[in-house]
């Protein structure tokens, strides 16, 4: 370590120092914020234009399944996603079917609608949580009374003004999940495969990938990803300095870093095994 | 925003949770143990208190009473009524069998259960997963090449002429690249014939497709791993200024 050069010393460098500097580097922009330039891109603005088509009054359905381990990435969507139906008018139906997030995601919900003064029962439903999804996606396809005899807060559906008439995903004009899980697949298989729902996603950034798939076969119409997707969609309801646009400039900032390290990391590799000391 | 003595403790203790994981980026330690601990066990106590009030009271515990209250009405089938109990109480003998696991000898009867949810999970998800995750993945492979040339070459045209164009040409191209790599990928996973010839090219292709998908997936993971970072970096600003903003009123 302490003999063989910069990069002998460079390849063998301590982890700790990488987290430190990544740690440095990422904070640092929170609290001297610049803005960088986000960019939209049609699989989010698919999402903004299919919300923002529907009149006042339709109503559409919001399942959320993040826990406090995602909420990071997924609180910012679901808030941006939630603010601009609100601002439409758009009746929405929630359910929480990721068990660690039923309150965090209960919480999004009742501040985002007080924002827009939407009222429980008249403007949105929550109907919390109930284990097994697959099971769960498929029943509230036949009827959502079914699985949610009572919603969370333990009133009868049938008591809630908004649910008149409304039974299953016929009656929503579509749904947008925002989900950190493999529950995802549930929605497409049962939700659109099954019953043939309007579906689009909200992801984190590590399974976003996994699901342009589905938006090439138009079995969804839309996709986020991660707290990226987030602030293109801040941008699109004009809330360029919510907590995701902030964010970006961190994101931006550590990526450049841990570029810098990856590229400075190989070159250390292969002068070294030049020099026959890898 | 103001905030409570209750909310300034709950969040000093959820910032000295946070400090306890990251102290781990220095080398494990006891701080670090114990709060990983404490999730696990909360984790556990918070699942149970969940299922109970939002599962087993309104899809179990509240149908079984009312069924059993049926009983006491005059109106209606005795025979109705009390299939309706048997219906009510099935799903909750199902589910208590589950804990012979913890007697050694009837351990065994768990396995009803779990195979009854395995028979019904796979029976329902087997022939949609089939459309949802194959036929449609390879509908959408099959495209029509000379519609998809004839629309990239009048795009070109529209552009040469007109110095505009609607992208169409860099879609089809995508369309092209998707088609191609799904052939290649899947010819990398082929392993019925020697990777020589056609096939062995067509594999060296699949392989860069397939890294240049995983590094995708990489350049993704790398930004969701920074987003949490940065959630609890916003959290722990958020707890200062809550902290000033308490003491200072």
């Amino acid at each position: 370590m302490t003999s063989g050069g910069i990069w002998f010393r460079l390849a063998n460098l301590d982890r700790r120092w990488v987290y430190l500097v990544i740690g440095i580097v990422t904070f640092l922009p929170i609290i001297f914020y610049i803005g960088v330039p986000v960019s939209i891109t049609p699989e989010v603005q698919a999402v903004y234009r299919k919300i923002d088509s529907l009149s006042p009054g339709t109503v559409i359905m919001v399942p959320m399944e993040f826990g406090p381990s995602t909420m990071a990435e997924l609180e910012p969507m679901a808030r941006a996603v939630l603010r601009h139906c609100f601002s439409r008018d758009l009746k929405i139906i929630s359910t929480a079917l990721q068990i660690e997030g039923v309150i965090l995601m209960e919480k999004v919900l009742r501040e985002s609608a007080a924002e827009y003064g939407g009222k429980y029962g008249e403007d949105y439903v929550f109907l919390g949580y109930k284990p097994y999804p697959d099971i769960v996606i498929l029943n509230m396809g036949e009827n959502f009374r079914k699985p949610f005899p009572r919603d969370y807060y333990g009133n009868n559906l049938d008591d809630l003004p908004m649910m008149n008439g409304v039974a299953n995903y016929s009656n929503t004009a579509c749904i947008v999940n925002i989900n950190s899980t493999s529950g995802v697949d549930y929605w497409i298989n049962y939700a659109n495969g099954r019953y043939g729902a309007d579906l689009a996603l909200g992801v984190t950034a590590v399974i976003a990938t996994d699901y342009y798939a589905f938006l090439q076969s138009n079995q969804i119409f839309g996709l986020m990803g991660g707290l990226k997707g987030a602030a293109e969609y801040e941008r699109l309801i004009g809330r360029r300095k919510d907590i995701a646009n902030r964010s970006m400039t961190s994101v931006s900032v550590a990526h450049l870093f841990i570029i810098l390290f990856i590229v400075v990391g190989n070159f250390a590799y292969f002068i070294n095994r030049g020099k026959g000391r890898a | 925003m103001e905030f409570t003595l209750g909310q300034i403790l709950w969040m000093t203790v959820a910032v000295f949770l946070t400090l306890c994981i990251f102290s781990f980026l220095y080398k494990d330690n006891p701080f670090y143990t114990f709060a990983e601990h404490l999730i696990v066990g909360i984790s556990a106590g918070y699942w149970i208190a969940i299922l109970y009030h939002t599962s087993l009271t309104d899809l179990w515990i509240e149908p079984l009473v009312d069924s059993f209250s049926a009983l006491k009405d005059i109106e209606g089938a005795t025979a109705g009524k009390i299939g309706m109990i048997i219906v009510n109480i099935l799903p909750g003998a199902i589910g208590i069998l589950m804990l012979s696991r913890f007697f050694k000898k009837a351990a065994w009867i768990s396995r009803w259960p779990i195979a009854y949810y395995l028979g019904v999970s796979a029976g329902v998800a087997f022939p949609l997963f089939l459309q949802s995750f194959v036929i449609r993945q390879v509908a959408a492979n099959m495209i029509d090449p000379s519609a998809m040339v004839g629309t990239m070459r009048s795009d070109l045209t529209v552009l040469y002429h007109y110095g505009n164009s609607t992208l169409l040409f860099w879609q089809g191209l995508g369309e092209i690249i998707i088609v191609f790599g799904s052939i290649c990928g899947l010819a990398y996973f082929y392993f019925s014939a020697e990777h020589k010839g056609i096939l062995g090219g067509a594999a060296r292709i699949g392989i860069w497709i397939l890294m240049i998908g995983f590094g995708a997936t990489f350049g993704y993971t790398v930004m969701a791993r920074v987003s949490l970072l940065i959630g609890r970096f916003n959290f722990m600003i958020d707890w200062v200024s809550a902290l000033s903003e308490y003491f200072r009123a």
